[in-house]
């Protein structure tokens, strides 16, 4: 009786978890083993992929180097300036706002992350293109600024897409630092300024930790920012997967790149496991 | 710090708001507001293309939403009585389909199902009985098929968050009133993990309706309304893109503010 039941309770896990296990591994697991071998294959000639055992495709690599270089430069800089522009929201909104008005002002931050980034990024195109901001700038003396099309706009691009990532872990770290630390470190004696730098700050690093990665990861991938706000001249590894496996539809070539960019993608996963082990007690993030 | 803070808030919410406006500009001039108009909604409703894409994008993000609710759903019911091992590796599954970027999904996407068309393309025309055997290619499939993933495993993290912070004491209560499996199920935990299912599955809904770098690689011919956005921006910028793209905003916006309240409503209160 207690076997059948056993057997049963079983059958009915395994029946829970079937179709997601399926999906898994028909959409991710078996693409990702097609994507490996098409890596090590060849560019047939009409385009597309013929099967070879080559590495003369990762060999190729450094003719798109700089579309690599320009995705891991600016995806770790671009992360930082989030950063730097977060932290304060952040802070101001776990410990400098009044409850009444924390879950409104929370929220208007969340609301863009999950808005289409395609027309976030548009409205950034259309106030920098010629009749917006620049036209502005011409009217009180500041003839032919360009801004679009230049590395600054992409940065810009990308704080204004991944600011909202970047506030929410931290701002979950804060809140949920203990106030009496920071009583406690008052009545020591110690200033504000000398309370944030070694209670706060310490205390909110996994959030940080948390926010640069899931930001430069993300913007490891980026294709659209760069696109719209860099126009052809600021280019990403995204970028360069898009025409290869649209335009000039070297799949082999791509899938070479593609594969690079999973590898980078999970050493900088590994850096920040490492270090949240290091600072220890990682939080879990709540993105929405 | 209060200008600061006022600020940033002011730079994630300008552009937009300029958007916004700009899409009831009567002219065409995108640095003077000349007057107060509807007829850029008027030119984008009537525009065929447009209509099309939206169509297309509703049935994806309606299809992938609705398989992910139910499927992530039973995913994260069926993962808390699974061996610690399974367990980790499904973990470790779920989290790959989240962090790996869509641009590389895309493509791992589209050169795997690419072959596995020609394939069974190829088994088709063999055991046709005429010389017209259906052909498999992109298009609404591999899209659901590819955000189904990320939205599947968003769910599941979603509802087992909230699993977890069930307890399981009532289970066990309802179980000690002899309730069986399927009616505690029934009456004690689908109650309870509602809201969050209903919260995953209006943030698959956003997730696959905004969705583009996914969509272009595995669209085939289909056009999803991201991808005519995009080509259309490429064409040039027009009032008419200020006008879809405050449709989109409304549409994102209303379901995102769904989900938040779904999700804040039933926390415990203690």
């Amino acid at each position: 009786m207690a076997l059948a039941l056993n057997t049963k309770r079983r059958m009915v896990t395994a029946a829970l978890v079937a179709p997601a296990v399926a999906w898994l591994f028909i959409f991710l697991v078996l693409p990702f083993i097609a994507m490996l071998v098409f890596s090590v294959g060849e560019r047939a000639p009409e385009g597309g992929y013929q099967p070879a055992f080559t590495f003369a495709q990762f060999a190729n690599l450094p003719a798109r180097s700089a579309a690599f270089w320009n995705t891991v430069i600016l995806a770790p800089v671009g992360s930082f300036v989030c950063l730097v522009v977060a932290y304060p929201v952040a802070y101001y909104l776990a410990v400098k706002t009044s409850p009444r008005y924390r879950l409104l002002l929370v929220s208007l931050v969340v609301v863009p992350f999950w808005t289409s980034l395609l027309v976030r990024t548009y409205a950034w195109m259309y106030l920098l293109g010629s009749r917006g901001i620049p036209n502005l700038l011409g009217m009180i003396g500041f003839e032919e600024v360009r801004i679009l099309n230049t590395p600054g706009a992409v940065l810009l691009g990308i704080v204004y897409g991944y600011l909202p990532l970047m506030i929410m872990p931290i701002y979950v770290s804060l809140e949920k630092l203990d106030r009496r630390l920071l009583e406690a470190s008052a009545d020591l004696g110690a200033r504000p300024v000398s309370t944030f730098f070694s209670v706060t700050l310490p205390l909110s690093l996994p959030g940080v930790m948390t926010g640069l990665a899931l930001v430069t990861i993300l913007l490891l991938g980026e294709y659209l920012i760069p696109q719209l706000l860099g126009g052809g001249k600021v280019f990403f590894i995204g970028n360069a997967l898009v025409d290869l496996f649209l335009q000039s539809r070297n799949w082999p070539f791509g899938s070479a790149i593609a594969v690079t960019l999973v590898v980078v993608v999970v050493f900088v996963l590994l850096i920040a496991m490492r270090i949240a082990w290091k600072i220890a007690g990682t939080r879990q993030v709540d993105l929405v | 710090m209060r200008a600061f803070i006022s600020a940033v808030y002011l730079f994630l919410y300008a552009p937009i708001a300029l958007v916004v406006l700009f899409s009831f500009n009567a002219g065409r001039n995108a640095s003077e507001f000349t007057g107060f108009s509807t007829m850029w909604y008027g030119k984008a409703l009537g525009n065929t293309f447009l209509v099309a894409a939206l169509q297309n994008s509703l049935i994806i993000a309606l299809t992938s939403a609705t398989l992910a609710a139910i499927f992530g759903t039973m995913a994260a019911l069926g993962m808390e009585r699974l061996r610690p091992r399974s367990r980790a590796l499904l973990d470790g599954l779920f989290a790959a389909a989240i962090v790996v970027p869509g641009v590389v999904i895309g493509i791992a996407t589209l050169v795997a199902l690419v072959e596995v068309f020609s394939f069974l393309n190829s088994v088709l025309a063999s055991v046709w009985p005429d010389e017209n055997p259906p052909q498999l290619g992109l298009g609404y499939g591999s899209i659901v098929a590819a955000h189904g993933l990320f939205s599947m495993a968003l769910v599941t993290m979603i509802v087992k968050a909230r699993i977890a912070s069930l307890g399981r004491d009532i289970v066990e209560a309802s179980g000690d009133l002899y309730a069986t499996p399927l009616t505690t199920f029934r009456l004690v935990v689908l109650p309870q993990i509602l809201p969050s299912v209903l919260a995953g599955f209006l943030l698959s809904f956003t997730f696959s309706f905004d969705d583009f770098i996914i969509a272009f690689f595995v669209a085939g011919s289909k056009t999803t309304l991201p991808i005519y956005v995009f080509a259309s921006i490429r064409r040039g910028v027009t009032p008419e893109i200020n006008a879809i793209a405050t449709l989109v905003l409304v549409a994102s916006l209303m379901m995102i503010l769904i989900a938040r309240i779904l999700m804040r409503e039933k926390k415990p209160t203690n």
